[in-house]
């Protein structure tokens, strides 16, 4: 059973009427890492989400999760999922204490067992104190960390969310990925979580970079950075294009002029740095040295920026989040 | 490890993994087990507890019973015919009709507020989501109901049920108020809104309640067909026999009491049925 992936995803279309929504998707998730399925609005994140969430089942494809169908074993995969969904799914009229034992109810738990696990679930969450205020008195950051504690509560082996950082300020995503990373090591829980931000996605284990609905790439941040270029060194001179010219013409490599630097793309950039210093003693003011991030991977990978929408990306966004289109 | 399919709830899933030596998994490794009626309890403890935490509707619920019968016993009092004697098991009737209907839209607001999808992938059959919603409504609408009963039978002349009368009265608004519930369901699922609610209101509910031998008397014609055919006039009818409403004069046009059960009991598990049968389906609601 340990052998069988977290998620295996193959070849999966699913199409909104006439949008298409995933294209034949292949995707695997292993046991135990932290995995994000980054990329923009309208690129198919939620569809996927939903898909692996038994909200829907796939038009053509196959859904495994953790061995079983999600389509012919739906129970047994809703068992060992635990959901966190973009809307917030509390009671904003119950206390964080009665959410809890009413999503444990709904998983079949009660008494000694649900409650040891709701306290153990509050304590590690920072939560105990705040048990008996009504949701609805919550901060956005703790409304998430409960539902964090939702999610966990039946000791899910695979744990979804969606998106999960929508809406909270930079300290609180910092604690809300304090917590998955804990929840992973204590609990052993896959973590699988999209997102639309790059910078999230680089403390994941693994990234699925997916846009127009196919998979553009999968693999380690690292190892998606190391496919493009290399690093970017960038010069502050005094005399920048005369510079240019000069590095051009002693190293034989690219080097151009933006925004009054000189800027060089080259592998091991670190070594580069005190090449540069010494072949141009007091010339160079400041050298900076920057490895390539997820967006210059999305831009190789695409040909486009990340951020950059398109109307009709946006349109379709909108319009799935209103429901409409489903077939 | 047992199999579990969409058929087949009971599972006995390990939902952690045995490797993990953790001390919080302990809790967690232990199987789970699909308990239907735990959770259905659960939601309409659920709808109890979001009622009474909202002042101004329990002040509503309890208000509109009180206001119903004093306003009634005074304009009744100094009418000739019919008295309010008639009109009582009508009103009664109302009062579930309305609370359970709106009590069970709930439902779109769970939705809308994004509630509803942790019950909808929680590993549940449908029917136990329904059954939650439809005891939480029925609940409330007892509630306002046996308030309203207690308020006749203190001062309303003419009404003699005895003990055994009251039980069975109670009983049958029950049973009425479980099928209404059953009815604003299956109404509501598929809606998005609540704006469009009130269309159904007026086009459906206050017909069928207009047409349930609430408010006319007795009716000849199409319209006595539609009085037979409609389910709430046996609900009607079978409290009104039971408060010992009926004389020997007005007896011949009420169904019997036996059909009166038969018929309610009907409706009730039919629109069960029919919830749960819709809720099974996925709806484009679900992604909302």
């Amino acid at each position: 059973m340990t052998s069988s992936p977290a998620i295996d995803v193959v070849r999966v279309s699913h199409h909104y009427g006439q949008r298409q929504a995933l294209c034949d998707l292949d995707l695997a998730v292993r046991e135990g890492e932290i995995f994000a399925v980054v990329g923009p609005n309208g690129g198919g994140k939620t569809t996927l989400f939903r898909l692996l969430s038994t909200l829907l089942p796939p038009q053509s494809g196959q859904v495994r999760i953790l061995g079983h169908d999600v389509v012919t074993e739906t129970f047994a995969v809703r068992a060992l999922i635990g959901i966190v969904f973009q809307a917030p799914g509390l009671d904003r009229q119950l206390t964080v204490a009665e959410n809890l034992r009413h999503q444990g109810h709904l998983y079949g738990m009660s008494g000694l067992r649900l409650k040891q696990r709701q306290d153990d679930l509050l304590t590690r969450l920072r939560l105990s104190d705040r048990r008996d205020e009504r949701v609805a008195t919550l901060s956005g950051g703790l409304r998430r960390r409960v539902e964090l504690a939702k999610g966990m509560l039946h000791g899910p082996r695979l744990l979804l969310l969606d998106e999960p950082s929508t809406g909270l300020d930079p300290a609180a995503r910092r604690d809300l990925w304090d917590y998955l990373t804990t929840l992973r090591r204590e609990d052993g829980v896959t973590v699988v979580l999209t997102t639309h931000l790059l910078e999230e996605a680089e403390l994941a284990d693994r990234i699925a970079l997916l846009d127009a609905g196919k998979l553009l790439a999968l693999d380690t941040p690292d190892a998606l950075r190391a496919t493009v270029g290399g690093d970017a060194i960038t010069i502050r001179a005094r005399e920048p294009a005369a510079l240019a010219v000069e590095v051009r013409a002693r190293f034989g490599c690219a080097a151009e002029v933006v925004d009054d630097s000189v800027r060089l793309e080259q592998p091991d950039g670190h070594q580069w740095i005190a090449r540069l210093v010494e072949a141009f003693p007091g010339r160079i003011d400041a050298v900076t040295f920057s490895r390539p991030t997820l967006e210059d991977v999305f831009i190789d990978r695409t040909g486009h920026r990340f951020a950059h929408e398109t109307a009709e990306q946006r349109d379709a966004a909108g319009g799935k989040r209103r429901g409409k289109g489903y077939a | 490890m047992a199999e579990a399919t969409r058929d087949n709830p009971a599972s006995t899933i390990t939902p952690a993994g045995p490797s993990l030596g953790s001390v919080y998994g302990s809790a967690a490794q232990s199987p789970l087990t699909v308990r239907p009626w735990l959770a259905a309890g659960s939601l309409a403890w659920r709808e109890l507890v979001r009622f009474l935490r909202q002042r101004n509707r329990v002040f509503g619920a309890l208000g509109q019973p009180i206001i119903f019968w004093l306003l009634f016993s005074a304009g009744f009092s100094g009418m000739q015919g019919l008295g309010y004697q008639h009109f009582f098991p009508g009103t009664l009737v109302m009062i579930l009709l309305f609370t359970a209907i709106f009590a069970t839209i709930s439902i779109i607001e769970d939705r809308r507020e994004g509630f509803l999808q942790s019950v909808l992938v929680a590993p549940l059959p449908r029917w136990s989501m329904v059954a939650g919603k439809i005891f939480g409504g029925a609940s409330l609408a007892m509630l306002q109901g046996l308030l309203f009963l207690i308020l006749g039978l203190l001062t309303v002349k003419g009404m003699s049920p005895g003990f055994f009368g009251v039980i069975g009265v109670v009983l049958l608004m029950a049973v009425v108020s479980l099928a209404l519930c059953g009815l604003g369901f299956l109404l509501a699922w598929r809606m998005e809104s609540t704006q469009g609610f009130h269309a159904i209101m007026m086009v459906l509910l206050m017909p069928m309640w207009l047409l349930s031998g609430a408010f006319f008397p007795a009716a000849a014609g199409w319209m006595g067909w539609v009085v037979a055919l409609n389910p709430l006039t046996y609900g009607v009818s079978g409290i009104r026999q039971m408060l010992g409403l009926v004389d020997a004069k007005t007896a011949a046009a009420e169904p019997s009491l036996w059909l009166c059960w038969l018929v309610s009991l009907l409706f009730a598990g039919a629109m069960f049925a029919l919830s749960s049968a819709s809720a099974r389906r996925a709806t484009r609601g679900d992604l909302l």
